[in-house]
């Protein structure tokens, strides 16, 4: 017998509407398909992510919601035995096509894991690790400045200035993960890749995370992973519905969790399945 | 009847499990017992020829006293060559088989190198013999340098693999994400997590390789005088032991036995600063 679940309120933050896009996908998806092996993960996909907006995926676990994520910035090359069709097209440039230089494009599309992952190094040091490998700076002043904006930016700046030069790993996990997301800021990408980067957090540390995704909007095109379907609904302008490899439903997050087009987004998102 | 049973089941249950304890713990003092009485016995034995002068003298014939200072000295020499020759290529392979190898390569190379951790020591004496010391007409200390570095090569890449394997990928992902080639996720990252492992794998290599006798016997060969260049035989405490203790003399067998207290505190110290090293930094 089927149990009726009551839909869950989920509130909408009015989203704003994408400052000056000029109706130009930043990133285009063109029937992606992603392979492990002999198994397909991710079939047919297409989709257009705008310039300076927070998309979010939503989906069940094991949809491939992450491994799309980490074909954006080919973070899927470092498994053995993946293989990839279709286009990613980035600014209009398919970042697949042979002659890419991938180190180049892990630069402007920056990426913040579920798990916090600082190296075991200093704070600063953590932060200006991208800068110094891409040798961003010029002078020492001019790198603690970046750091410092790249801390700030990440709402961690007031918490960590007085300890710089103290071990990464002494921080907090929500501290860690804004900490990762300063790192990511550093080197100013075009586009941002957050894989559930509140998954492991309390409430007060996911609603900093929150909060610093929606001032970032301003700055970055932002494709966010979650579980969590209130914050894509706190957080993101459009919505991506995932299930099984498949790309069900993309549409504004207001719809998508209001009317949503397909029966199917319906069901997951009041909690019939997933 | 019930309860009766399962009491009775329960007492042996206990019964067993104070057995196997008692067992355990026997084996224990067993073991340890042993290496203390090896411990204490070299002390006991090493310590009435044990003085300042036998520290920095070199040996002198029968009746006239003498040292082991040049041993002293030519093992460490030997410790330094063998080092600055195996870890370096050690620590390469261990990166190697942990970063870069993978498939089938990786594995020959991995097997290659367990099949080498077990080549017995003195298999390797002779092996650096025929190329080394036959081909140059004469023993040197480059040539046991060499062969001691061949011992310590398997062992200090296996543990470096090991440590680094223990880097949590996620790191590494970390690092590629921000644009970093894979040399410099490596050099900047990986290898630096992993450093105090690397650096304990190195000093166990040293401590292992600084006990060997058989690899030196024909290519260091040993001498009675101070090293003056690596191109000639070397002394080391070890074949120093081993001619000592074959002789006839007592008075070098005392010897001997302090030349063996000497080694195992050499062997001990190392092994201490190993686990001052493995300390926990972060």
């Amino acid at each position: 017998m089927p149990v009726e679940i009551a839909a869950p309120k989920i509130e909408v933050r009015a989203s704003t509407p994408p400052p000056e896009t000029s109706g130009k996908a930043k990133v285009a998806v063109r029937d992606l398909d992603f392979f492990y092996g002999r198994v397909q993960a991710l079939h047919n996909i297409s989709v257009e992510i705008p310039e300076r907006i927070v998309m979010a995926f939503i989906g069940p676990s094991g949809c491939g919601k992450s491994t799309f994520l980490r074909t954006l910035n080919r973070m899927n090359d470092v498994i053995p035995a993946t293989r990839v069709g279709g286009q990613v097209l980035i600014d209009d440039h398919d970042i697949y096509a042979p002659g890419t230089d991938v180190v180049e494009l892990r630069r402007r599309v920056g990426m913040v894991f579920q798990k916090s992952n600082p190296f075991p190094k200093s704070i600063f040091d953590n932060v200006a690790y991208g800068l110094r490998i891409n040798r961003v700076t010029s002078s020492n002043s001019e790198l603690a400045g970046r750091v410092e904006q790249a801390l700030k930016d990440a709402a961690l700046w007031n918490e960590v200035k007085d300890r710089l030069k103290t071990s990464a790993l002494s921080l907090s996990g929500g501290q860690q993960q804004r900490l990762c997301i300063a790192r990511a800021l550093a080197i100013r990408p075009e586009v941002l890749l957050m894989d559930e980067p509140a998954s492991a957090l309390d409430p007060i540390a996911t609603s900093k995370i929150e909060e610093l995704i929606f001032d970032l909007k301003k700055q970055y095109t932002i494709v966010i992973v979650t579980h969590n379907m209130q914050q894509a609904a706190r957080v993101s302008d459009t919505t991506a519905f995932f299930l099984l490899g498949k790309l069900i439903e993309v549409n504004s997050t207001e719809k998508m969790f209001t009317a949503p087009n397909e029966k199917l987004t319906e069901d997951y998102i009041t909690g019939r399945f997933g | 009847m019930t309860t009766m049973t399962y009491s009775s089941s329960d007492r042996m249950r206990r019964g067993v499990s104070t057995l196997m304890t008692t067992l355990t713990f026997l084996c224990t003092l067993l073991a340890v017992g042993a290496l203390l009485v090896i411990l204490f016995y070299i002390a006991y034995r090493g310590i009435g020829s044990l003085n300042f002068q036998f520290l920095i003298d070199r040996p002198r014939p029968v009746g006239e006293g003498g040292g082991i200072g040049n041993a002293i000295v030519g093992s460490l020499v030997l410790l330094l060559i063998s080092s600055v020759v195996g870890l370096p290529l050690g620590i390469c392979v261990g990166i190697y088989l942990s970063e870069i190898g993978r498939g089938r390569i990786g594995g020959a190379v991995r097997f290659i190198v367990d099949t080498l951790t077990g080549i017995p020591s003195i298999v390797t004496g002779v092996f650096v013999y025929a190329i080394l010391v036959l081909p140059m007409k004469h023993f040197s200390a480059m040539a046991g340098g060499v062969a001691l570095a061949l011992i310590m090569i398997p062992i200090v890449a296996r543990t470096t693999e090991e440590m680094l394997k223990l880097v949590p990928h996620s790191m590494r992902e970390g690092a590629l994400a921000l644009g970093a080639p894979q040399w410099r996720v490596i050099l900047g990252v990986v290898v630096p997590a992993a450093a105090p492992g690397i650096a304990t794998g190195a000093m166990l290599a040293i401590a292992r390789i600084s006990g060997e006798t058989a690899p030196l016997l024909f290519t260091a060969f040993g001498s009675r005088f101070f090293p003056e260049s690596l191109n000639e035989p070397i002394a080391s405490l070890t074949v120093q032991i081993y001619n000592y203790a074959i002789s006839p003399y007592d008075e070098w067998h005392a010897q001997a036995w302090a030349a063996t207290l000497v080694l195992m505190t050499l062997v001990l110290g190392i092994n201490i600063i190993v686990r001052f090293l493995t300390r926990k930094k972060f």
